[in-house]
């Protein structure tokens, strides 16, 4: 684990404590619920974003994947499996757009995965005619506003999907490679590693990632919004990369990014709770971010680093 | 095992860097390698192992004649490289840089899992790393170590795959002198377990000392292909400088 993720792990406590002496509200297990909920959506994107920055690779579109996997789903599924069924393989499949791009062509990620921000954004606009999509199927509700045991649904797929991601990047072979990619592409084409097809997985894993969250979304609003997700990237890559996530690529932990997941989400309450405008809010999500990356930027890096 | 090169041709952009390279290498043979810098050594092996592309000509090997080769292809025949900038993933560990793209997993009923056998590497890697006397944590850094100690990480990697073929870019240059005479001592060893190797080298005392054949390059051609037994070291080194324009 890189130090970064235990530093942001420390800022997460310190930043509760800070909650809790603003707030009587704070540590009220009703409030908590919240921030986790909440952090939930970002958090699944950040997890994704996790990957394809190790990769060094950089996935704009998972904000604009969210609403347009949901419309597509709330559009031509019937039922509650339909829905999820056909938003799941929507995001799959816009992933596997960027991965060919990004993979076969060889394109710069950040111009493929900016294009596909407006394009993804623009096909959900014309498939609901821009609007919304009401009166979805109670499963889909459920996957947005159920609990088990009293643990919202969002917070537990969340917590599912960062332990298996948490496995998948530190005991397998997959996980592994990522980062050896992000590190030093060439010296892996050189080792046998198959990149075009790493890609593809990769961009694919992200988009699936953003389908998930989109179902949550979609659940809690009830609703299939061809707005929802617009600008949860920003979100989303900030909370990677103040989990100890290099833009540089070569190293992340799952635990970081659900930290930084949780960093974004309580300081978000903590400014709501203290009635200041969400206005403030996305300013002070870009000075963090900016911190964030200068923190990264101003350390020395060791020898060998490209 | 048996490696032939025929009539290979090499360019980037229009200048050409390989020209009609011929020679041929077998199990049990090591072929040293010299020539001025940019002569095209490192161009050439790369050609072997599949990181560059060559324009025209054949490589054949146990005699199928290939005329592209993708470091996959070149992998599964068992062809190993060591490219004189080591190819190290500089944030990762040891352990992870020396199985880099030949990863153990862990199998169940005969069939391979997506998981790691770390144990497996472990265990694997600390054993190579002794026969190369190189003694470091291997959950440690690669950046954080010494030249000659990353340099040795590289061959640790080679190695780790048994290859058939080894190709060793300037494998000692960053080496001190014991851990070269280590080294050269190791080639040796490897040659006598059947395997082929082409050593390069700058340093012309450790050619003359391990190869079997020493091949000179000047400018993208072969100049010289000679046994070793043809020619003594102050020959070897008088051909070098007065060719030299
Ligand atoms: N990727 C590349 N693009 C363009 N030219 C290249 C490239 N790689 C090598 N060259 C050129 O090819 C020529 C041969 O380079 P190469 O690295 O094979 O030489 P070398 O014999 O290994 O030299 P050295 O002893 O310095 O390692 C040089 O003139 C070099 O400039
Ligand atoms: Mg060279």
């Amino acid at each position: 684990m890189p130090r970064e993720a235990k530093i942001s792990a420390l800022v997460l406590i310190i930043l509760c404590g800070l909650g809790g002496l603003c707030s009587d509200v704070f540590f009220t297990s009703a409030n908590l619920v919240n921030i986790l909920t909440a952090s939930a959506t970002i958090g699944i994107l950040s997890i994704g974003a996790s990957f394809v920055l190790a990769a060094k690779k950089l996935d704009l579109s998972i904000g604009s994947f969210m609403a347009l996997t949901a419309i597509f789903g709330a559009t031509f599924g019937h039922s509650g499996t339909g829905i999820i069924g056909l938003t799941l393989l929507c995001g799959v499949v816009t992933g596997l757009i960027n991965g060919v791009m990004v993979g076969f062509l060889k394109l710069p990620s950040f111009i493929v995965t900016l294009a596909m921000l407006g394009l993804a954004r623009g096909v959900a606009l014309v498939i609901s005619d821009g609007d919304p999509i009401y009166d979805l199927s109670p499963s889909v509700i459920y996957i947005g506003q159920g609990e088990i045991f009293g643990v919202p649904v969002p917070v537990i797929l969340f917590a599912l999907l960062a332990a298996l991601c948490g496995l998948i990047l530190n005991y397998t072979k997959f996980g592994i490679q990522t980062l050896c990619i992000g590190d030093n592409e060439n010296a892996c084409a050189r080792a046998g590693i198959k990149i075009t097809r790493h890609n593809m997985i990769l961009f694919s894993l992200s988009a699936l990632l953003s389908a998930v969250a989109g179902l949550i979304y979609m659940g809690r609003v009830n609703a299939a919004d061809p707005a929802a997700g617009a600008g949860y990237e920003l979100l989303a890559i900030t909370a990677a990369i103040i989990g100890g996530t290099s833009i540089f690529g070569g190293k992340t932990s799952i635990f970081g990014t659900v930290c930084g997941a949780l960093i974004l989400s309580v300081i978000q309450n903590c400014l709501t709770l203290l009635n200041i405008s969400a206005y403030y809010q996305e300013i002070l999500i870009g000075l963090i971010l900016i911190f964030a990356i200068s923190l990264e930027k101003v350390k020395i890096y060791p020898r060998g680093m490209r | 095992m048996t490696l032939n090169v025929s009539g290979l041709y090499k360019s980037y952009g229009g200048r050409h860097v390989l020209t009609d390279i011929h020679f041929g290498i077998k199990s049990g043979i090591i072929l040293g390698l010299v020539g001025d810098n940019g002569a095209g050594k490192s161009t050439l092996l790369k050609c072997i192992s599949g990181a560059e592309q060559f324009d025209h000509g054949q490589i054949t090997i146990d005699g199928v004649a290939h005329s592209v080769i993708t470091p996959e292809l070149s992998r599964s025949i068992g062809i190993a490289m060591i490219y004189q900038n080591l190819d190290l993933c500089p944030q990762q560990d040891v352990i992870t840089n020396i199985f880099l793209g030949q990863e153990k997993t862990i199998r169940i009923f005969g069939q391979n899992t997506p998981f790691l056998n770390r144990s497996h590497m472990k265990y694997l890697a600390t054993e190579v790393l002794n026969r190369l006397g190189l003694d470091v944590d291997i959950s440690q850094n690669v950046s954080l170590l010494s030249g000659g100690q990353q340099q040795r990480i590289a061959i640790a990697r080679a190695l780790i795959s048994h290859p058939k073929i080894l190709i060793m870019d300037e494998p000692t240059a960053a080496l001190g002198i014991r851990e070269s005479k280590k080294l050269l001592d190791m080639v040796r060893n490897l040659k006598m377990q059947g395997i082929a190797i082409i050593f390069v080298s700058h340093k012309i005392q450790d050619i003359y000392d391990v190869s079997d054949r020493i091949l000179m390059m000047r400018q993208g051609k072969i100049i010289t292909d000679l046994n070793k037994n043809d020619i003594s070291l102050a020959e070897l080194h008088k051909i070098m400088m007065n060719e030299e324009v």
